[in-house]
């Protein structure tokens, strides 16, 4: 039904567009929550007026056009690597606010060294972490993070721990580290879990502007197209499957700053 | 200019003060023999000047924070040997693509493998012909003694900042090490003074937002971006190569030698001077780009090149390449990290030089 001027303007506006959420529309495939968490992102820098002094440094996975969508300084860094490519970049400026957007091959292969070390140094910078249990830009892979029994394009029997390994708890392990200051595992299959990971995302960017250290949130997130499922089923495979394995939840809040 | 009087330093030290000189202001290294000297003095100049040193799980780690630290401007150089630096070609060929300054410094030890710690010049292939992945060239400088440590580290920085490239110091232990007299003819900068550049991340405050990136899937795009990097490596070889010559004008043949095994093959052609024979010595200093064009023009005196290299021989394909064909090219080349003494040298010169004159006669 078409409304009427009057209409139109006595409407109240409850929700936009994050003022750095760049005006365009998103590579993703339909129901990947690489959007939401890139939105939620963006609306964390809108709250804290940070637009000007932030720089996003990209890993390399689905989140790699990660300059298109968000309008701030981003640095594209090789796989695996954006830890460290964060690192120089906070060193330099540390008055300014770095944060990383990774899949679950980057951050927890390729790159686990490299985010390990940058967590236990304590760098003043946020790592956001997207785990979807599989290698999602390659087409579907076997990941760190893959659970047992799961089949992928290189699991086609599912995942085994003889052999493969079990799949790898980020969030947990980043916590038992000294130079972790926040560390939260989050999900986007519900809009109460879409709540707290914003909450939580906001926070790790609030530890951060108060120089408290290192943040990570881990966000537990669909990825229909490698899965084979359509978005509502994917969303159910998170609640069902994901979260059993990887509980949501703080695993770590600092309250003072190391150096005070 | 100020002007400072000598003073006794190693090798591996005048690297570090040469960039502390250059207003660098962020060190990244992972500990490797033969330089952990470098490594050691950073750690101690760099906290005391207020600058960044991180000592990085790995030299993956170094590598990529200095593909941060040049994404923001600052001037940045990471230091290793061999091995390490193999670990450091995936971020030299972003560094490339990004167009990101910054100074490479390998000081080189015997291989393949682990090898040894012992000095060594078996990387000319990698460090001249990118290393890494990708159609890409880096500045290679060689230097061959403390005082061109430190200068040719000096004029590193303010290469990479021009050309917007990473610059490679090819080093090797016996330099490192070694001890000389260095004078400090340079001003230097503080990192404060050096002019902005127009292209860092720094936050979009009061200007459109930027991205660095090296991935480009289109491949007009891609292809359009290779085209501008081989534009300006070809200026870079129009304008930045370096060599020295020792009696090369009338000699029947010329030693080919860069580095270390330069410093021994000067003492070797002295000898043969002495001996009246008539040997000269050219030394590449930039290794790349390299000096071929003044190569080609010495055949015009020398029928044959003796390339004298720390290795089994790689440099000579450069020769072979720039006498096109005028003039023979031959190697003595000595891997695994030994070390010929001039007199060795000398021998195996002299043995070529009568070679050489005896087909002349006949
Ligand atoms: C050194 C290197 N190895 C492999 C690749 C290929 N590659 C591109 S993206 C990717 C993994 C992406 O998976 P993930 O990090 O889980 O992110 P997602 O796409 O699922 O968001 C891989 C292996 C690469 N780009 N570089
Ligand atoms: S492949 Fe998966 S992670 Fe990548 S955009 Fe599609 S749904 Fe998202």
């Amino acid at each position: 039904m078409a409304m009427d001027a009057k209409q139109l303007a006595e409407m109240k506006k409850v929700y936009s567009r994050p003022e750095c959420l760049k005006d365009t529309i998103y590579h993703f495939c339909p129901g990947c929550n690489h959007g939401n968490v890139t939105r939620m992102v963006a609306e964390a820098i809108d709250e804290f007026g940070i637009k000007g002094r932030t720089i996003g440094v990209a890993g390399v996975g689905c989140c790699v056009f990660l300059y298109n969508y968000i309008d701030v300084d981003v640095m594209e860094a090789p796989h695996g690597r954006a830890c460290a490519v964060a690192t120089g970049i906070n060193r330099v400026h540390p008055e300014k606010i770095v944060f990383t957007y990774q899949g679950d091959g980057d951050l927890a292969a390729i790159g686990l060294a490299e985010t390990v070390h940058t967590a236990n140094r304590g760098e003043n910078i946020t790592v956001i972490f997207v785990n979807n249990t599989v290698y999602g830009m390659t087409g579907g892979q076997m990941a760190p993070t893959t659970l047992l029994g799961q089949k992928s394009t290189t699991s086609p029997y599912g995942r085994e721990f003889m052999g493969d390994g079990y799949p790898i708890k980020m969030a947990e392990m980043l916590a038992t580290l000294e130079g972790a200051a926040f560390v939260a595992r989050v999900a986007c299959d519900t809009p109460k879990n879409l709540m707290q990971a914003k909450k939580a995302i906001k926070k790790a960017f609030k530890m951060q502007i108060d120089k408290m250290g290192f943040s990570f949130v881990e966000v537990l997130s669909a990825c229909p197209t490698n899965w084979g499922m359509n978005p509502l089923d994917a969303y159910k495979r998170v609640d069902r499957e994901m979260t059993p394995y990887f509980p949501l939840g703080i695993f770590k809040e600092r309250t003072t700053a190391d150096y005070l | 200019m100020k002007t400072e009087a000598k003073r006794l330093m190693r090798g591996s030290e005048a690297i570090g003060e040469a960039a502390i000189r250059s207003g660098c202001s962020c060190y990244f290294g992972y500990p490797i023999t033969p330089q952990n000297e470098l490594t050691e003095y950073m750690a101690k100049r760099m906290l005391e000047t207020g600058r960044v040193f991180i000592q990085s799980e790995s030299e993956l780690a170094a590598i990529n924070m200095v593909l941060g630290a040049a994404a923001t401007g600052a001037r940045v150089m990471t230091s290793s040997s061999s091995p390490g630096i193999t670990l450091k070609q995936e971020g030299i060929s972003f560094l490339a693509s990004m167009e990101l300054p910054c100074v490479i410094v390998n000081v080189m030890r015997g291989g393949p493998g682990l090898g040894n710690i012992a000095p060594s010049q078996s990387d000319y292939f990698q460090a001249t012909r990118g290393g890494g992945h990708g159609d890409y060239r880096t500045i290679v400088l060689a230097p061959a003694s403390v005082q061109e440590l430190f200068d040719l580290t000096r004029d590193g920085f303010d290469l990479a900042d021009e050309y917007r490239i990473p610059v490679i110091i090819l080093a090797d232990g016996m330099l490192g090490q070694m001890m000389e007299p260095l004078v400090l003819k340079d001003t230097p900068i503080a990192p404060e003074e050096l002019p902005e550049k127009p292209w860092t991340l720094r936050g979009a405050k009061d200007r459109p937002s930027r991205f660095i990136r090296s991935l480009i899937l289109d491949v007009n795009l891609e292809e359009e971006h290779n085209w501008r990097l081989y534009r300006k490596y070809q200026r870079i070889e129009r304008r930045e190569i370096r060599f020295e010559e020792y009696f090369t004008e009338g000699a029947d043949m010329i030693v080919v030698a860069y580095g270390t095994a330069a410093r021994i093959a000067k003492a070797a052609v002295k000898k043969c001077i002495e001996k009246n024979m008539r040997v000269g010595l050219i030394r590449p200093i930039s290794l790349w780009p390299f000096p071929n064009e003044k190569i080609l023009d010495l055949t015009k005196y020398a029928g044959h090149f003796m390339c004298f290299e720390m290795s089994m021989g790689q440099m000579v394909e450069d020769v072979r390449l720039a006498v096109q064909g005028k003039a023979e090219v031959s190697i003595y080349g000595r891997p695994g990290g030994v070390v010929p003494t001039p007199a060795e040298l000398f021998r195996v010169i002299s043995r070529t030089y009568n070679k050489i004159l005896r087909e002349k006669k006949a």
